[in-house]
């Protein structure tokens, strides 16, 4: 099966550091996968790069079908080839409502004009209403986002991105700060969200990736350590170390 | 579209209202045209606000709804202002050279009309040429159409180079600082081909109309102001209003949410940018013939600062604020440096409001600032949000 996303032999420094170092994973078009790794081990830095707002000093970034490279293009244009991105805190437009919010993600044409002569339509306000609904929050559609609970804005957040209609998702540690529920429905928009396209989970919390019950990458010092489902991982010795933090070999 | 756009948007329709009223009473009170209770002076006075309050809407739309703070858009004021200044000075000398040489028995040729109205114009800074920029200078047409693309490609050009660099924030509010000084102190020079420090006069005198008393060229240009800001008005609401003020607003809140989500930030604020500097200058365009003068100060830094500074008072990210704010702030200015407010003695000293004007608006910008970052404008929202 061809691949949506190759990443292969990246690395990139910050002031001498090696927050990438030579790292190769790859992404089939619709699957659920969970990335870990303790702190600085280049979680954040891997999707910096793939979203376009790091560019690696060395490697290579292949997108899609037709296997474009994404090093050459503006996180907007990369956020158009159909790559959304979730960010850690969630940053949803406060003062806006949340219909304003998904009708912004809303995947329309982007440019200026386009956007200053954009009407609404009967179809738009449908898909809007159909993701608020996958989202939990059809109720709120008139409420502003600032307004939400935390974990609300994180669904919001969710939302916008399917709203956009991305070939793959990044989704930077969904589960921070939710309730037990919270979680559980996380847990379940993201897989549903999955069996259509690459979902990608940066996450801590190994209970919650236990939840997701996908293939785990370990990340650590920015290369890959381990693959497999959970319960390979984590009977890996070198992972254990990793999380541990034993220092003997 | 129209219809739901205002009946979404009642504010603008209260705005408008507001403005048609105000313009029908000083319309009567007016002696060209009424009762006779304002005077001439008074009536440029209001006039001159109301393209104030348009400029301000604009610096509204720039910085309160897309984030930028600009301290460069009182350039683009000055840039009208002398794009249509240059018209009515070429065209009035022309008349007046063309009556004083039509008494000769033999005929002037172009040639001898061209110089006379050069030493006429330019005779101030020792120079009887016409300098490039005055090529249309003719033309009422053409400056009037260098009204508008002259600020607009400055602010598109301008723009292009900061934004596509990302610079943002308090960099970019000095280097449209930067922008307007330098612009200022070119103009300053001699030979700038605008007359130096001396600018360009006798605006009010509108060609043409020579025969027209003061009092209805007045009233004319009040009603023009006028009409200028309610369009202007409604043209930015509706620009802020829907998916475009989404994302102007979005980019104000968080820029690169903004762009992963696909929009291309830099080409918006490219737009904001233009289309406000370009609104500037129709704004300087109609003040400056009720001013009846234009030189190189009124484009100093520290007059777009003054217009951050009304936009912040009135509140900023909502377009009445910014009337309010602009035409509060310049009315009570011209009222306590004009020596309408009494001196207040204290004894040992005595205030003097053409001195001291400056420190108690500083003050009430810091006041706002810290106690109501909503502004005046905020106001509205509290007594709305009060009555159920």
């Amino acid at each position: 099966m061809s691949m949506l996303l190759e990443v292969s032999g990246v690395s990139v420094s910050f002031d001498g550091f090696r927050a990438i170092n030579n790292l190769s994973i790859n992404f089939a078009p619709a699957e659920l996968r969970a990335i870990i790794g303790p702190n600085g081990a280049g979680k954040t830095t891997f999707m910096d790069i793939v979203t376009g707002k790091t560019k690696p000093d060395e490697g290579h970034v292949i997108w899609g079908d037709r296997n474009i490279s994404l090093l050459g293009l503006s996180e907007s244009q990369i956020a158009m080839e159909g790559i959304g991105r979730k960010f850690q805190k969630p940053t949803v437009f406060e003062d806006q409502t949340v219909r304003q919010n998904l009708a912004m993600a809303l995947k329309n044409p982007r440019g200026p004009f386009a956007v200053l002569t954009h009407k609404k339509t009967a179809r738009n306000a449908a898909r809007i209403e159909a993701i608020a609904a996958e989202i939990g929050l059809l109720d709120s559609l008139t409420r502003p986002a600032g307004e939400l609970s935390h974990g609300q804005k994180q669904w919001l957040e969710i939302g916008m991105l399917l709203a956009q209609d991305p070939r793959l998702l990044l989704v930077d540690e969904p589960a921070a700060g939710m309730t037990v529920e919270e979680r559980e429905k996380t847990t379940d928009i993201l897989r549903r969200a999955a069996e259509t396209r690459a979902v990608v989970v940066v996450e801590h919390d190994m209970e919650f990736v236990r939840r997701l019950n996908c293939k785990v990458t370990v990340l650590h010092e920015g290369s890959v350590l381990a693959e497999g489902s959970l319960d390979h991982v984590t009977a890996n010795q070198q992972v254990i170390d990793v999380y541990l933090g034993r220092s003997h070999a | 579209m129209r219809k739901s756009f205002l009946s979404e948007n009642p504010s603008v329709l209260w705005f408008i209202a507001a403005l048609g009223l105000f313009t029908l009473v000083i319309t009567l009170l007016s002696e060209a045209t009424g009762a006779g209770l304002i005077s001439t002076s008074f009536v440029k006075t209001l006039g001159k606000t109301l393209c104030l309050c348009l400029i301000a809407i604009a610096m509204d739309v720039v910085w309160g709804y897309c984030g930028i703070l600009s301290l460069g858009h009182f350039a683009f004021f000055g840039i009208g202002g002398y794009a249509i200044g240059m018209w009515l000075m070429y065209a009035r000398t022309e008349g007046i050279v063309l009556e004083s040489l039509s008494g000769q028995t033999i005929p002037p040729t172009p040639q001898e009309i061209s110089d006379a109205i050069g030493n006429q114009i330019f005779g101030v800074v020792g120079s009887s040429e016409f300098p490039l920029i005055w090529a249309f200078a003719d033309s009422l047409f053409l400056q009037l159409l260098m009204v508008v693309l002259v600020p607009g490609l400055l602010a598109l050009v301008f723009g292009w180079l900061a934004f596509r660099s990302r610079v943002t924030g308090v960099y970019l509010s000095i280097l449209t600082q930067a922008m307007t000084l330098a612009l200022s102190l070119y103009l300053f020079q001699n030979d700038s081909g605008l007359r130096g420090n001396n600018g360009l006069s006798g605006l009010q005198n509108i060609p043409g109309f020579e025969g027209t008393p003061q009092s209805t060229i007045a009233i004319v240009f009040f009603l023009i102001s006028a009409t200028a800001l309610g369009a202007g008005y409604v043209f930015f609401a509706w620009i802020v209003s829907g998916k475009m003020g989404s994302v102007i607003k979005g980019i104000r809140d968080n820029e690169a949410r903004v762009r992963f989500l696909g929009y291309h930030v830099e080409s918006y604020k490219l737009f904001v940018f233009t289309i406000t500097a370009v609104i500037s200058g129709i704004a300087g365009a109609l003040y400056y013939p009720q001013a009846g003068i234009i030189n190189p100060g009124e484009i100093a830094p520290i007059a777009s600062i003054y217009l951050a500074v009304w936009v912040a008072i009135g509140g900023r990210g909502r377009l009445y604020g910014a009337v309010i704010g602009a035409a509060f702030v310049s009315l009570l200015s011209s009222w306590f440096t004009g020596g309408g407010a009494p001196d207040i003695n204290l004894g040992f000293y005595i205030i003097q409001w053409t001195d001291w004007w400056l420190v108690l608006l500083g003050l009430s910008f810091v006041a706002v600032t810290l106690l109501f970052p909503k502004g005046i404008g905020g106001l509205f929202d509290y007594l709305v949000r009060k009555q159920p």
